[in-house]
């Protein structure tokens, strides 16, 4: 069973949606137990990452997601869950994250006050290394991205695919192992976010 | 490169979209449903749907339309029109928009803003202007006055000294729909475009008075807009959206054109 994290970071209709509009059934739940025994976990989220973080703390999902990462089910992150997986946020003078995989999730910003922050709109995501989240795309397709940080993870094996935004290259899909998370918003994203999405169903974890 | 959004707009009736010139002479367009699919297959970047008659008629949103579009398609959408209340946006934003437009009830209540953003984030919360060419540049720096209520009524406020206090508040998006230019088909109202772009750190959308491609370009060129709402360009059948992708490429205007 698909298992959608509900941890009060936003609103989750449209992710529940996008696997309907596939033919498979997702389950939205906050219970750890249920998301222990999960095969297979989407974490999406928009919003605060503090807030987000003492939910997931005072829940206990936090320790059942770090545990459910273990047993190398397929993972992934979306738009706020690709930022609270990794160590640290740069948010509100510094939030701890889950620490799923190391590195920050920083601000973006731009010296030419033109370039707006929120990063808004449809966007080119150019893979770097082939991932099975990507299969059957061009590797530079658009997504549609709305968001103020982004994830740095320390590991440069960990950037699966970069954006450009204002002149600056940011990682928009990271990972490692079972554990994948995208920047960008897949369920917003039309039939090549669709796309994405089937292609997580049909992965085993491995890449 | 981020490119620049094309947003078609349907004005919404007891389920029906409708289109006028300044919201007189009403068409019957059919389903919106069935005008959103059609459009998001076409490779539209963006939809909003005003309630029109929820406003007017101080009725709640059609929900009900709302969560058949969020089943019908897979692109952000706004829903704007009468939206009072933290409890409307909730169930807005739950029945599976990405964004809600408020306009009128932002002037009457500025603090919605404040609410919305501080509850949904302020990428949710989108601040519909209609602004209106005035003369008394005494009483109105900018040249242009807000007006509510589909612009039957003035507000005595000028339009940047509102746009800046309500993307303070928590406006995390803004629509410029102005009046002169709304259903003219003559063009973008360029200069208040360009002036609320330029002014705010967030996106801003042009609204009101497309009539060919043309008049996008000078949205994005002229008038600095991140996205551009098109409606009667569209709803005729005189353009299409790939259209219209195709001539905005041609002119050097980024833009989605693989969906």
């Amino acid at each position: 069973m698909i298992t959608i994290v509900d941890y009060k970071a936003g609103n989750l209709t449209s992710v529940r949606l996008a696997f309907e509009k596939l033919g498979f059934e997702a389950v939205v739940t906050g219970d750890p137990e249920t998301v222990r025994r999960a095969d297979r976990i989407v974490f999406p989220g928009v919003g605060a990452a503090s807030s987000a973080m003492a939910t997931l703390r005072r829940t206990g999902l936090d320790e059942a997601l770090l545990e459910v990462v273990r047993r190398e089910i397929p993972f992934l992150g979306i738009c706020l869950g690709a930022q609270i997986i990794l160590e640290h946020s740069e948010e509100q003078g510094g939030v701890a994250g889950l620490g799923i995989l190391s590195g920050t999730a920083r601000r973006l910003t731009f010296s030419d006050p033109r370039v707006k922050v929120p990063h808004m709109g449809w966007n080119a995501v150019r893979t770097r290394v082939s991932h099975p989240l990507f299969a059957g795309l061009s590797g530079e397709d658009e997504f549609y991205f709305v968001h103020s940080y982004y994830p740095d993870p320390s590991e440069p094996a960990c950037r699966l695919a970069m954006t450009e935004y204002g002149g600056f290259e940011f990682p928009s899909a990271i990972g490692r192992g079972n554990v994948a998370a995208v920047q960008f918003h897949p369920e917003k994203s039309g039939r090549i976010g669709l796309r994405l999405l089937q292609n997580f169903v049909g992965w085993d974890g491995r890449c | 490169m981020l490119t620049r959004r094309i947003i078609p707009c349907l004005d919404v009736r007891n389920r029906r979209v409708t289109k006028g010139v300044r919201f007189q002479q009403n068409v019957d367009l059919g389903d919106p449903v069935e005008r959103a699919a059609r459009y998001s297959a076409e490779g539209c970047d963006e939809l909003v749907f005003y309630d029109i008659t929820a406003s007017a008629e101080r009725r709640p949103i059609d929900l009900g339309m709302v969560e058949a579009v969020a089943r019908a398609i897979s692109i952000p959408f706004a829903v704007g029109g009468g939206i009072g209340s933290l409890a409307d946006m909730e169930r807005v934003l739950l029945a599976g928009a990405e964004k809600v437009s408020i306009n009128s009830q932002a002037v009457l209540k500025p603090e919605l803003l404040r609410e919305g953003a501080s509850a949904f984030g302020r990428q949710c919360i989108v601040l519909g202007m209609d602004p209106v060419r005035v003369e008394d540049r005494h009483r109105f720096p900018s040249g242009y006055e807000v007006t509510i209520q589909g612009f039957r009524r003035r507000t005595g406020l000028d339009a940047m000294e509102w746009v800046r206090r309500a993307v303070d508040l928590g406006a995390g998006e803004v629509v410029v729909n102005a009046v002169d230019a709304d259903g003219t088909r003559a063009g973008y109202e360029l200069p208040i475009t360009r002036l609320v772009a330029d002014a705010v750190g967030v996106p801003v959308v042009a609204s009101g008075g497309a009539g060919h491609p043309d008049h996008l370009v000078a949205a994005f060129r002229e008038g600095h807009a991140d996205a551009a709402i098109v409606a009667g360009i569209l709803h005729t059948g005189e353009w299409t959206i790939p259209a219209i992708k195709d001539y905005l490429h041609a002119a050097g205007i980024p833009v989605r054109r693989v969906w």
